[in-house]
């Protein structure tokens, strides 16, 4: 029992920084927009997230504020990105997947240069520390479980309803699935296509940056260029298995990172079996899912990568 | 909006040039239309008449020329301008987001619907129901639209204008692609429409715009070379200008089978792609030198009978013989090489690969033969003589031979698909939809050698949902209906009536 609750427990907070981008990547690819960029987008948000209280505190203990303005300068920084990425992809009509590597290239490099510049070596940050909730934290196994986490996990796990509301209920949400599905028809009734991919991949963004601050801030608390260690790719993979649906995006973040959380906890209990294929399992597990997964396009967007042109003819 | 928008007493397009890299699209033209009027603009595929009516709606912005509204200059950057007054249009690919409601769908041009933080969908439904009732326009607000028909998909689109608060309207060929009883109901109610709204509708159908319209303008190579009342003129001076010359499409009056039976369909079971039966015990004779046409509203197993004659598509049980010989789930190379023709109901995506040039179309089938490969190396001589000679017997409108097939018009990648499947002298022609959205000189073209190869002794499947190309070209009609045939008749007999009779599911025609 307490072996399944650890695993929880470890596997809940470790989702978030998936959780967050992949809703962000959701964003993107429902606009019609394959952000590869991802990576590079959250290896700016980790290393921005953790130089305002570093920069402040050298290490020492500063006030909270100032590791919220990291986590707000990462997002900005993100949002910034997206619309950089934009620029690339929708009004200069580059190739996604190219410019996407490029992103990933230009944003874990930039991170890592610019870590050793103002950083240089390995540094901790006291981060922004677990908040229990008053009173439902006590509850027995519910309460460690579910109620006593940093405060991003929470807001993680509200941002999933919110993103099926704003994808779904909002004229916003609706103006992003028409642009990734059938710009063409979105054009004909007045959608400025261009202009809501802007916005889609702007949202994508701040959310990738947000993602990789919760990394350095709230998980590592601290930054090394390996820090986003592929997540950003996985969060990719995550819309794809959860057909661009937000809470089936949860599930394949939770699915992942608690298959990631048992392993580790197999690992602890010392059997002697090569941890290289512990190790695999989560990966492995994601395969075998998407592979027997019913694979059906048809509420997806189905314009995903491909630049509008109104006066190209078909 | 819907309220605001004034009445649209007239509207005139004057002296508007559009050109494309290398096209000259529209090419000064002028027209004019009054309130309550239907103006029918006509011309081939390529002539210029959508690019003029995306034009009109903001959608492409004109190089030269202008256009009025009730005396006084508009200029429109995008179709919301042309909403603001009063202009909507149905294109001929529907612009509809498939995996979106139709009441979203209609949301999405419906900026009163948009507030901040909810969408505001009722205000659409009551929107819908107002339209539905002023017109007899039914549509079911909440089904997706890939659940949709065409047929429904069309209401859909005039429903969204209207919604959008459209008092003048413009339909980019809105029949083409409907079954014979959709066009008539489109047509009666198009003919109540216009007794309160402008319409320009855009067909070369000549059917309906003698129906239809009041007016009727006739564009060729980007000019209008024709304008006047409908009621002065005959259909066929109307062709006659459309084409700049007389068009009579062929018509098939040798006597029927004489010869043996080329390919025997025995008790067909085919699934489709989604798992049911597509085909149910479907069974089918077609002789040497005959033309069979196979009738039947679009979905009804056409496709799946195609492919699964091709090696296409894997047969559950039943038999195909082919001139005696057993072709059931052969491989397509095998059947292929036992001399069966195939011309594919998408011609963009099966029938040519669009980025190989003309050449290499022309010899996707032969490539392994001796007449074009040479110790695995193609012989490019000899595929350049042939290819040139193919595209000058077929009259293929392109520079030359090195062109990517995709960038040629419809009627000339369908005449590529022929020319390819003709020069290998096949026993057997299978022809899914071979004129679709082709202008009638291509058309009476692709006709006339279909007619030959008859003559010549090749039996002929001939697939199409065009009621008077099945009955111009058949020796027989077989009707489908729930991938079963319904009846096989002499094409004398087969009226348009009877025929759509059968096709709807009525066994008993009498």
């Amino acid at each position: 029992m307490t072996f399944i609750i650890n695993i929880l427990s470890l596997g809940i907070p470790f989702s978030v920084a998936l959780l967050i981008a992949s809703l962000g990547e959701m964003f993107n690819q429902r606009s019609g927009i394959f952000n590869l960029g991802c990576e590079g987008m959250m290896a700016m948000g980790a290393f921005l997230g953790m130089l305002v209280p570093y920069s402040i505190g050298k290490g020492a203990d500063v006030p909270g504020i100032y590791n919220y303005l990291g986590l707000m300068l990462a997002t900005g920084v993100g949002a910034l990105l997206g619309i950089f990425f934009a620029l690339v992809v929708v009004t200069f009509r580059a190739p996604q997947g190219i410019a996407g590597i490029g992103m990933q290239m230009f944003g874990v490099g930039t991170a890592g240069t610019l870590f050793r510049h103002f950083i240089g070596g390995t540094q901790s940050v006291p981060g922004i520390n677990t908040a229990p909730i008053p009173g439902l934290s006590r509850i027995p196994v519910l309460g460690p479980l579910f109620f006593n986490h940093n405060p991003l996990v929470y807001v993680a796990f509200l941002l999933v309803p919110l993103s099926w509301w704003v994808l779904f209920k909002t004229p916003w949400g609706l103006r992003v699935r028409a642009v990734g599905t059938h710009p063409r028809a979105a054009d004909s009734i007045g959608i400025q296509v261009n202009r809501v991919r802007y916005q889609a991949l702007a949202v994508g963004g701040a959310l990738a940056g947000l993602a990789g601050a919760y990394l350095s801030l709230c998980q590592a608390k601290m930054f090394s260029d390996e820090i986003i260690a592929g997540r950003g790719f996985i969060a990719v993979a995550l819309v794809y298995f959860g057909q661009w649906h937000p809470v089936k995006i949860m599930g394949g973040a939770l699915l992942f990172t608690l298959a990631q959380a048992l392993q580790l906890a197999i690992q602890g209990l010392g059997i002697d079996f090569p941890y290289e294929f512990l190790v695999m399992l989560p990966y492995l597990l994601v395969i075998i899912v998407l592979a027997f997964s019913r694979k059906t396009q048809k509420m997806g967007p189905t314009s995903l990568g491909k630049p509008f042109n109104r006066e190209m003819r078909t | 909006m819907e309220q605001q928008t004034k009445a649209i007493d007239n509207l005139r397009i004057e002296h508007v040039t559009k050109r494309f890299p290398g096209v000259l699209a529209c090419d000064d033209i002028t027209l004019e239309i009054g309130k309550s009027e239907v103006l029918a603009l006509v011309g081939e595929n390529g002539a210029g008449k959508t690019t003029l009516m995306n034009v009109l709606m903001g959608l492409y912005h004109p190089d030269e020329g202008r256009i009025l509204i009730n005396g006084e200059e508009v200029r429109f950057r995008s179709p919301n301008d042309a909403f603001a007054y009063g202009i909507g249009m149905v294109h001929q690919q529907y612009m509809l987001v498939p995996n979106m409601t139709v009441l979203e769908n209609i949301a999405l041009g419906c900026k009163q619907s948009w507030k901040p933080w909810k969408l505001d969908l009722s205000l659409v439904r009551k929107r819908i129901e107002g339209v539905a009732a002023q017109y007899g326009l039914a549509v079911d607000p909440d089904a997706y639209i890939w659940q949709l028909s065409v047929g429904e998909q069309q209401r859909v689109e005039l429903v969204k204008t209207l919604c959008l608060g459209a008092k003048f309207l413009i339909l980019d060929e809105p029949t083409s692609a409907l079954t014979p009883q959709e066009t008539d109901e489109l047509i009666a109610l198009l003919k109540r429409m216009a007794k309160e709204l402008s319409i320009i509708f855009i067909s070369h159908k000549l059917q309906e715009v003698k129906d239809l319209s009041d007016k009727v303008a006739i564009l060729r190579h980007g000019r209008v070379v024709f304008q006047g009342n409908t009621k002065d003129h005959s259909s066929s001076d109307i062709a006659a200008l459309m084409t700049g010359h007389e068009v009579v499409l062929p018509h098939n009056d040798a006597p029927a089978c004489t010869m043996g039976p080329m390919l025997q369909i025995r008790n067909l079971k085919v699934r489709s792609d989604r798992g049911f039966l597509a085909l149910d015990d479907l069974s089918l004779y077609i002789c040497k030198g005959e033309i069979v046409g196979l009738a039947g509203v679009s979905g009804n197993g056409q496709r799946e009978l195609a492919e699964a004659i091709n090696g296409l598509r894997k047969v559950e049980s039943g038999q195909i013989l082919f001139d005696g010989e057993e072709i059931t789930n052969r491989t397509p190379a095998q059947v292929i090489a036992s001399g069966m023709g195939y011309i594919p109901e998408e011609r963009n995506t099966e029938g040519i690969v669009p980025s190989f040039s003309m050449k290499e179309n022309f010899i996707l089938k032969d490539t392994t033969s001796p007449q074009y490969n040479s110790h695995a190396f193609l012989k490019n001589k000899e595929i350049e003589r042939d290819s040139e000679a193919l595209r000058q017997q077929f009259d293929i409108r392109s520079p030359n031979i090195d062109v990517a097939a995709g960038s040629l018009s419809g009627g000339n990648i369908q005449k590529v698909i022929l020319a390819r499947e003709i020069s290998r002298n096949p026993k057997f022609l299978v022809a899914v939809y071979p004129t679709r959205g082709l202008d009638m000189g291509a058309a009476e073209f692709i006709h006339k050698q279909l007619l030959q190869k008859r003559n010549e002794g090749v039996g002929i499947l001939l697939i199409s949902e065009e009621l008077e190309e099945i009955t111009n070209l058949s020796d027989q009609v077989a009707v489908i209906f729930k991938g079963k045939i319904q009846k096989v008749l002499p094409s004398s007999e087969a009226s348009r009536r009877r025929l759509g009779i059968l096709m709807a599911g009525v066994k008993d025609d009498e």
